[in-house]
């Protein structure tokens, strides 16, 4: 542990991503007491400049205030970006386990399907997936999920193809413990970097794929989001540049983040492969 | 390689990228039938524009009254030829409208490959060849940049300081509306409106290309032929082009290939962002007038484009690399 904290630390920019995301966090849980009142309530003149009768970031085309609606965005942005990539990896996870452990003709038929998925371009599946089941949080979270899973597949699956013929696999397994247990005890354990690594990328993508479906006016009509507020801005970019460009900024800083976090983690968890790969393909 | 080989590679890539796209086709129908309420309201659309008379025609055609796997069969052999429906709002098939904007999109996203690709490959090799110095790090967070950046942001972005702010360039459109331009003048027209809208799609998988080249050189530098030629004494930037450079960009191809439903995916957003009219903003007025036809029918476009990018890049693997296994 201390290992891997010394490995974490010499990464300027991972440290840098903590720092960062730890302010989105204080963000997410402080927005209802620095901004005590929904983010749709109009609060004041329309099209303030950032600075302006007390709006620090400006005012939308309805008065609305554009750093409240930053704010609450911000915990619908991570709120969406964790659950989804939760269920992209027990999805992945699930398949990859069974492919990589049974092998043969059951490796084949998951490996076949997840190229098909693959193939599939991923954010105009998105698009349809939201747009037939409705636009709602859960839709959303759903759609993320299903174009996500596959590169964890893929990942899992390597690490139990190779670490299943290690001995202490083999000796579980004539130890007589089931399948089962020693997919989750004995072999997992053994695959959790790479799958940690993946999965703090899985969350930026997810972040930007939210931000894209909402520009696209596919977001929760309930919720306020940082892409339905750039969408929402757009029209009026002549006129007020600060009503797309903030949330914009939001969206930046937070992917950015979890991608230094997951670079510093890829260096930490593997340092074999530290200098060898350059990203971890998504 | 022999071409009686090369003949059979390709045989057995059309065989599997046929049966994807029927895949896709079953998948579409899934969707179909797994959306809420009726599966005619979804084709006609939800928001309450069709007639009844439509939606019984719709029930016909789609054989809504018979058995699940005839529905199966007479949806298949739809799209299978090329019957994407009808579009009730836009009053024309799926297919013909699609077919209108299929060459905006073609170009645009096109143009923003060659230039991520090219770009992109410089700037990996530019920092490959001084990894850890300055120019290294600043190529390395250029990328970051832009791989965190939301590319429709980068595009409102661009129209705001090119031509918000600096009044360059044209922010919408594909071409100016009434100049009536004809020959050169027009081709120059369209060249200056694509400007924003490809390097905003990019600049993304440029992002994405330098990083990955960056990655493959340093790693191809390190072999031992590279060392041999170096003993050889063969000049520096010979070995960069004729020796590390070229086996570096075998994996930048792959991930391109892979890549490729992610640009399509990606020209929706830079579409509706710069009003490009291509398939991409056909999607979105499908969006917004809730024409499941038509979104249904790009889906399945973008789809078979990805399926035949990859047909391409497979064959193009094959012959760049003689060491790819083709039997």
């Amino acid at each position: 542990m201390a290992d891997f904290w010394r490995r974490f630390h010499r990464n300027i920019g991972a440290v840098a991503g903590l720092v960062i995301l730890a302010i989105v966090g204080l963000t997410a849980v402080l927005a209802p007491i620095l901004f005590p009142f929904s983010p749709w309530e109009m609060r004041g003149v329309p099209f303030m400049p950032p600075g302006e009768m007390g709006f620090l970031l400006g005012s939308d085309s309805l008065g609305r205030d554009v750093a409240a609606g930053i704010a609450h965005g911000t915990v619908v942005s991570l709120l969406v970006g964790g659950v989804s990539t939760v269920a992209a990896l027990a999805i992945g996870i699930t398949l990859g386990a069974v492919a990589g452990y049974a092998g043969g003709r059951v490796d084949d038929a998951v490996m076949r399907f997840t190229e098909f998925f693959q193939t599939i371009p991923s954010f105009v599946l998105a698009v349809v997936l939201v747009a037939i089941f409705t636009p709602s949080i859960t839709s959303i979270v759903i759609a993320i999920a299903i174009v996500s899973w596959p590169p964890v597949t893929r990942v899992v699956r390597a690490e139990f193809l190779s670490l299943r013929a290690r001995e202490f696999v083999q000796a579980a397994e004539v130890l007589g413990r089931s399948r089962l247990a020693i997919m989750l005890t004995e072999i997992l354990p053994n695959a959790l970097s790479p799958i940690i690594v993946l999965a703090s990328l899985m969350v930026a993508t997810a972040i930007l794929l939210e931000s894209a479906l909402s520009f696209l006016g596919l977001g929760d009509p309930n919720l306020m989001s940082w892409g339905f507020m750039i969408g929402a801005g757009r029209s009026v970019i002549r006129l007020a540049w600060w009503m797309s460009v903030f949330p914009g900024i939001a969206i930046f800083l937070t992917v950015l983040a979890l991608n230094l976090v997951g670079e510093g983690l890829n260096d930490a968890l593997n340092p074999r492969l530290a200098r060898r790969r350059g990203m971890v393909v998504t | 390689m022999g071409a009686g080989r090369l003949l059979r590679f390709l045989a057995r890539r059309l065989v599997k990228a046929a049966i994807v796209v029927l895949a896709i086709v079953v998948f579409q129908f899934v969707l179909i039938r797994l959306a809420p309420g009726d599966p005619a309201s979804v084709i006609a659309g939800q928001s309450g524009a069709a007639d009844a008379e439509f939606m019984a025609q719709l029930r016909a055609q789609f054989g809504l009254d018979r058995p699940l796997h005839e529905q199966l069969w007479i949806y298949v052999k739809g799209v299978l030829t090329l019957d994407l429906g009808f579009s009730h709002r836009q009053q024309a098939p799926v297919a013909a409208l699609i077919w209108e904007r299929l060459p905006a999109t073609l170009l645009l996203t096109g143009v923003a490959f060659l230039f991520a690709i090219s770009a992109g490959v410089a700037l990996g090799v530019a920092a490959a060849r001084r990894v850890g110095r300055p120019t290294d790090s600043l190529i390395t967070v250029v990328a970051l940049t832009f791989y965190a950046t939301p590319i429709f942001w980068v595009g409102l972005l661009l129209v705001l300081v090119f031509s918000v702010w600096l009044e360059w360039l044209p922010s919408f459109g594909m071409y100016s509306v009434g100049a009536d331009l004809t020959g050169f003048a027009h081709a120059f027209d369209v060249g200056r409106h694509l400007i924003l809208p490809s390097i905003t799609l990019g600049l993304f998988f440029l992002a994405i290309y330098a990083r990955l080249a960056r990655a493959s050189m340093l790693e191809v530098a390190d072999q031992d032929f590279v060392r041999t030629a170096h003993a050889k004494g063969v000049p520096e930037g010979r070995i960069i082009r004729a020796h590390v450079l070229r086996n570096a960009l075998l994996p930048v191809i792959t991930f391109a290939g892979i890549q490729a439903g992610q640009l399509v995916g990606g020209s929706i957003l830079v579409e509706t962002v710069f009003a490009w009219p291509g398939i991409g903003r056909l999607a979105f007025d499908a969006l917004l007038q809730r024409d499941y036809a038509v979104l249904l029918g790009v889906f399945f476009c973008t789809a078979v484009m990805v399926v035949l990018f990859n047909l391409i890049t497979d064959l193009l693997y094959a012959v760049i690399d003689p060491r790819v296994e083709v039997a």
